[in-house]
């Protein structure tokens, strides 16, 4: 299985979804080899870091980070053992999958997301084993539809069409594959992300940093995502702009980084509303349960989201989530808000209506735990499981 | 002798459309959705005529004509009477031509077909003497037995309906509170003196109004000559068989053969030997009443639970409906037909209907019928255009201007 990252070395919900399947999936008995790219600090116990029964972790030395653009690739990464550019590195990561497939004894092999197409590319070349490749997210929806860069969609296309089947992650992304990348849709299954504790925010008792705010009886509102095109963060500040005219006791709070988050910053002062909006920066842990237990509501505003297990994060927590029609995520709960991006004016009258009806709140919160509490792991893993199974006989 | 009961419910809602948050202030019309979506009432309303209200009861028209012994029974809600008149007129002279014939029997409900009487009694009160006056303007009769929305019923509301002179009730013929009993006969409510109590048997009711189309169901597909063999097959009295008239054509569509059901059920009912077909009024006349029956707590025609817990099972509806009836004396004061007449409309038991979240939570969205997308939006919607009532009744003076 090549992959990405891994959680805490995450920067998303890529590599939750990668844990949260590979854990499971190596409950119903899979043994899996997991290739992870990451910088590779001299003298880390690599080899020792066991995530869970069958899983081996394979570690590829480079400086590929999920969510990498050409740009950010450049201003980051390659230097010294790495490549030179983002597209050498990819090559040489494919470059590995080959070596890795020539050395080690497997049945399926499975790449997770463009970056490691190649490899499951170059990996199927070489063994002559089926190939499944599953889709997190497209050049699409990272790009917002505007700007998509042509030599990430031509990996994209060909290891969609190298691949023997495709997983999306809902019907939403297999819409965009079948559409945008001229594929069948019978080779393309739909497997929804799941949650469970392995991979959800814990519950914390002490909210040491936001209890006094709280207390005075303020409100806090979550937008928790990469800070880019694709997760709608302006939309997010334009509905905090309406709801700010109707109660000025909320406060926004925009948790994560990326490559909006200075433009946002100075959008927010452009409305007005810099005095009630928090960048938090990325959070882990400890940092971002507590962000999640103490807000008021969740809001998902993308713009195109594959699927969005932020908002099956928040909801696991009794916290009502108002999300997007253009999200996967929208397809499998049905006890949150739901709105078009574009609908300013709907968000803001949806978190007003949350903020001010407790009626509303206990509902939406406790239909919504309950229902996130049904989708897991171990489901999407007997789905591809399934998938495999099905491959291994139709191949042989 | 063994009769066949027949009552039939006509109700349409006044749907709340999508009354924004921002409209609150500036916009004083709920009911005026002109979309193409399901809240816009016109619409519906000429749909169903289309679909079922003008073919069953042009089929009934016949039926009535052919069949001299066959009876029916309505009982049509105010809002529903008023779409007719103004989207379906048509509709609305077939159901006045029915009643013409002289077979056919109307009882009385609320004219808003609400849930006030375990609300307010005295609004209750207005609201039965405003349909017994729309149903004598339009169909020249006065009604003598009396149902409460959704089939809720209680000891209560049995001795209410004795008070105001009617004749009998009608209420859901629920196994766990009749025990032994069985639904065919006539009762009377615990502690009443006379009034009669029927009591739907919602098993063959149901047979027809749920599960007529369902090709899961062992007994599909379900013939008339199959149904009247049941009923020949069934013990007691009065097969008292109560369902929505909408059944005809719109909850089951035509190409389920309802049609032909309805049309050929007479004729098997009548080879059964013994048989006649009464409505309320004439079974309460014919039959002794066989014992009393007890039930000291709401009992309705809803789904599995039997109880209100689909109108105001959950905090949204419960402070919906608060909200609502909290502000009658204020509303009362005002004397504005308007204000009066938009407040009652958002009494009708719909509204609280769609905020049920019961099939919703878990999962089983199929069985959430409702033109909103899910009971959170009819919620919102409620609740925005219930703060623009408030605003006109002068109780909130705090909402902030909206622009």
């Amino acid at each position: 299985m090549f992959g990405w990252e891994f959680p805490p070395f995450n920067s998303g919900g890529l590599g939750v979804a990668c844990l949260g399947l590979t854990r499971s999936l190596a409950q119903t008995g899979a043994e899996i080899i997991f290739v992870m790219p990451k910088r590779l600090d001299i003298g880390a116990p690599w080899a020792k870091l066991v995530f869970a029964d069958g899983v081996i972790l394979e570690p590829f030395d480079s400086a590929l980070s999920a969510y990498a653009t050409g740009a950010s690739y450049d201003s980051a990464g390659g230097e010294g053992i790495y490549g030179q550019d983002l597209f050498s590195e990819v090559a040489r990561y494919a470059r590995y999958g080959g070596e890795l497939a020539r050395k080690e004894q497997f049945d399926v092999i499975y790449a997770h997301e463009w970056l490691s197409f190649g490899a499951g590319m170059k990996a199927k070349e070489i063994s002559g084993k089926p190939l499944i490749v599953h889709v997190h997210a497209t050049e699409f929806d990272r790009t917002g539809g505007q700007g998509v860069n042509q030599a990430v969609y031509d990996i994209e296309r060909a290891g969609l069409h190298a691949a023997d089947r495709i997983i999306a992650v809902s019907e939403y992304t297999k819409n965009i594959i079948v559409n945008t990348y001229d594929i069948s849709p019978e080779k393309v299954s739909v497997v929804y992300n799941g949650i469970d504790d392995t991979t959800a925010p814990k519950h914390r008792e002490d909210l040491s940093r936001l209890r006094a705010l709280k207390r005075t009886g303020q409100k806090l509102v979550l937008f928790l995502g990469r800070i880019t095109l694709q997760k709608g963060p302006d939309y997010f500040l334009r509905a905090a702009k309406r709801v700010l005219e109707y109660d000025k006791d909320v406060f926004f709070i925009v948790s994560g980084s990326g490559d909006m988050e200075r433009d946002m910053m100075v959008f927010a002062g452009q409305l007005g509303i810099a005095h009630r909006v928090f960048f938090t920066g990325f959070l882990h842990g400890r940092d971002r349960d507590e962000i999640y237990a103490a807000a008021d509501l969740f809001v998902m505003p993308s713009v195109s989201e594959p699927f969005g297990i932020a908002a099956l994060e928040a909801m696991r927590m009794g916290k009502p989530a108002l999300i997007s029609k253009q999200s996967g995520v929208a397809e499998v709960v049905n006890n949150a808000l739901k709105v078009d991006f574009w609908d300013v004016e709907k968000m803001a009258e949806g978190i007003i209506s949350i903020l001010k009806s407790p009626a509303l709140r206990y509902s939406l919160g406790e239909h919504g735990k309950r229902e996130a509490h049904r989708i897991t792991w171990d489901d999407a893993a007997l789905k591809v499981s399934g998938i495999v199974q099905d491959l291994l006989v139709s191949s042989r | 002798m063994k009769s066949v009961c027949f009552y039939f419910q006509v109700h349409q809602p006044y749907r709340v459309k999508r009354y924004r948050l921002f409209d609150v202030g500036n916009d004083a019309e709920y009911f005026n959705d002109r979309s193409e979506s399901d809240l816009n009432n016109r619409r519906i309303v000429e749909k169903v005529a289309r679909k079922s209200y003008v073919p069953t009861t042009s089929l009934l028209l016949k039926l009535l004509r052919e069949h001299p012994e066959l009876r029916v029974s309505f009982s049509f809600s105010g809002t529903a009477l008023e779409q007719l008149e103004r989207y379906a007129p048509e509709a609305l002279q077939l159901f006045k031509d029915v009643v013409d014939t002289g077979q056919v029997e109307v009882l009385g409900e609320t004219y808003y077909h609400s849930l006030a009487f375990f609300y307010s009694l005295p609004e209750f009160e207005r609201q039965v003497a405003k349909h017994r006056d729309a149903v004598r303007r339009i169909f020249g009769v006065w009604p003598r037995v009396f149902r409460n929305t959704e089939l809720s019923y209680r000891n209560d509301v049995g001795h209410w309906a004795e008070r105001a002179g009617y004749a009998g009730v009608i209420a859901e013929g629920w196994d766990p509170i009749l025990g032994w009993r069985s639904p065919n006969h006539v009762y009377r409510p615990k502690g009443a003196e006379r009034i009669a109590l029927l009591l739907k048997n919602y098993r063959l009711s149901d047979d027809v109004a749920f599960r007529f189309s369902s090709k899961n169901w062992s007994e599909w597909p379900l013939t008339a000559e199959k149904y009247g063999k049941w009923i020949e097959a069934t013990d007691g009295d009065t097969i008292n068989l109560f369902m929505d008239y909408e059944t005809f054509g719109e909850h089951q569509w035509e190409d389920t053969g309802i049609f032909n059901f309805l049309e050929q059920l007479p004729r098997e009912i009548l080879k059964i030997p013994d048989i006649a077909f009464k409505t309320p009024s004439e079974v309460i006349a014919h039959y002794d009443q066989k014992d009393e029956v007890d039930m000291p707590t709401i009992v309705t025609w809803a789904d599995t639970d039997r109880d209100l817990t689909a109108w105001v099972g959950n905090p949204m509806q419960r402070a919906a409906i608060e909200s609502l009836y909290s502000l009658e004396d204020n509303i009362i004061a005002r004397n504005d037909h308007k204000l009066l007449e938009d407040w009652r409309r958002m009494q009708t038991s719909d509204h609280f209907y769609y905020m049920c979240t019961k099939w919703f939570a878990d999962g089983d969205v199929h069985a959430y019928f409702s033109p909103y997308e899910s009971p959170y939006d009819a919620y919102i919607a409620y609740m925005n255009a219930l703060s623009d009532l408030q605003l006109r009744v002068g109780t909130s003076k705090a909402f902030p201007a909206a622009r």
